[in-house]
This record gives C-alpha cells, sequence and structure tokens, in this order.
C-alpha cells in the first residue's frame, strides 16, 4: 500500500471527520454520513472514494446499499513503523498528563 | 465484497505475497505463533490450532505451558486458498448461539502483486466486552500478519522497559 495515500487522506479535515463519525457508528451509507456535513453528497462520495483508495475506508455490499467502514489496519502500520519502536511508553505518560490536565476543564476536547 | 447482514467490523490488509502463504498464515499453528499477538501484551502469545475441516472445532491458545483456550469456535467453511469462515466464542459459550459470532476471511489477488485479505466479524452486537476485545484485536493482528509475510520476519518482542 502506498503510504502517502494514507497520509495525504489524512491531511483533510473532511475526511478525518468521516473517519470519526465511522469510528463512532461503523458500517454507513454515503446518504447517513452526509447528514453529518453540510457539503453536496458528490463531495462528500469524493472523500470517501480518497479514504477507500487509501485503505482508511474498506466497503462491503448488502443489496443495494453500499457500507463504509472505518479500515484502521493502515494506522497501526504507521504506528509500529513511527512510534511503537521508538517512544511508547514516555508517550504514554505524555498523553496521559494533557489527558488529565485538560479533564479539568470542561472542555469538550479528545 | 457482498453481505445479507450488516458486519461490525470490516479490515483489510493488501500484502506483497502469494494466496497460498496467507493461508498457510491463517491455518499453520507455527506461523500464527509468529504475529498472532494479545491485545494487552507485546509479545507473541496465541496460536490457532485446528485440522480446518468443514464441521471441525478451532481453537485460540495462549501459549503458555497449560496451552488456556482464550477463543474456540466451529469452522463453518474452508476454501483454500480463498475464504475461511470460523465461529468464535469463549470456550465455556460455544454452544450459546446467542454469544456466538462469526469471523470470515476473504483472500483475492489484487494486481501488482498483492493480495487483498479481509476479515469480516458479524454478530458481535450481543457481546459488547468481545467487541471491545475484537476491534482492538485485529487492526494489530493484520498489520503484524503484513509485516511477516512480507519481511519474512516475526515481530520484535519488545523488552521489558521498552
Amino acid at each position: 500500500m502506498d503510504i502517502d495515500k494514507v497520509f495525504k487522506a489524512l491531511a483533510d479535515p473532511t475526511r478525518r471527520r468521516l473517519l470519526d463519525l465511522l469510528h463512532r457508528d461503523n458500517g454507513q451509507t454515503l446518504v447517513s454520513l452526509c447528514e453529518h456535513l453540510d457539503m453536496t453528497r458528490q463531495a462528500v462520495s469524493q472523500h470517501l472514494q480518497q479514504l477507500e483508495e487509501a485503505n482508511l475506508v474498506a466497503v462491503v455490499r448488502r443489496g443495494r446499499e453500499k457500507l463504509h467502514y472505518l479500515n484502521p489496519v493502515p494506522l497501526f502500520e504507521i504506528h509500529e513503523r513511527w512510534i511503537g519502536k521508538f517512544e511508547r511508553n514516555r508517550l504514554g505518560v505524555l498523553r496521559d498528563l494533557k489527558r488529565s490536565l485538560e479533564s479539568d476543564d470542561n472542555n469538550d476536547k479528545a | 465484497m457482498t453481505t445479507t447482514t450488516k458486519p461490525d467490523f470490516v479490515y483489510v490488509t493488501y500484502i506483497a505475497t502469494t494466496p497460498e502463504q496467507v493461508w498457510r498464515a491463517l491455518v499453520d499453528t507455527e506461523v500464527t505463533e509468529k504475529y498472532w499477538l494479545d491485545p494487552s501484551a507485546d509479545v507473541p502469545a496465541h496460536v490457532n490450532v485446528s485440522d480446518w475441516a468443514p464441521g471441525s472445532r478451532w481453537e485460540h491458545q495462549r501459549v503458555d505451558a497449560a496451552r488456556t483456550v482464550d477463543i474456540a469456535g466451529k469452522v463453518v467453511e474452508s476454501s483454500p486458498p480463498h475464504r475461511l469462515v470460523v465461529t468464535w466464542s469463549r470456550p465455556t459459550e460455544i454452544e450459546d448461539e446467542a454469544k456466538r459470532s462469526r469471523v470470515t476471511f476473504d483472500i483475492a489477488t489484487s494486481g501488482n502483486g498483492l493480495v487483498r485479505l479481509t476479515v469480516t466479524h458479524e454478530d458481535l452486537e450481543r457481546d459488547p466486552q468481545m467487541r471491545d476485545g475484537v476491534s482492538n484485536g485485529w487492526p494489530k493482528v493484520l498489520s503484524n500478519l503484513k509485516t511477516l509475510l512480507e519481511t519474512g520476519r516475526p515481530l520484535s518482542r519488545r523488552t521489558a522497559d521498552s
């Protein structure tokens, strides 16, 4: 798989939002994904196509419907290559610190 | 891929290898040990054991002295080197249909010397705990399998302090 495609696909807020939407509710149709996005169906379809080409979204046909699934496998490959072998524990400590500090204010930050 | 039900998860990886090699990696106990990791640990921790004939039992065994069985099920369909379908249960619940889920492995050539491996897991909605465990496990297992088949190298075991 072309890893450039994965990074390009991730370098867009709408496409990251689509992945978040699928993470929350996996296996959605184009129509249900469009309900959460203020853009044309055609534009959403093109974003999904790019995610599919990067193998971040897998498509399954059920009857006449196309169901879209979040496919995190390429993200694990990136994780193993650039994060897993280096600094996992120290990064884990920093992440936990960031989470505990940010949970003090009632922002809805991820 | 076509389905009649709505799967819980669909995972895809493209591997530079042959369908026969992917099949072997799924059914050969010695090969499974090289990439099938426990989601909560970073060392190879499980093997899959069966004769993989339709109707046979398969077991997902921990590589410990007792060979603890963590997952077990029945082989539903076995069509080497393209399709393997198994049921997936806790060993104590293997007869309980309400707790049983189902895993399909589809292996297809996809051009450019790549094989597309699709893992579909369905019927998990009645078991949220299993659903969470499974969703943490599959991406890692498939990413490891790809590394193993493309480099011939088992995943490095991490040292205790890393």
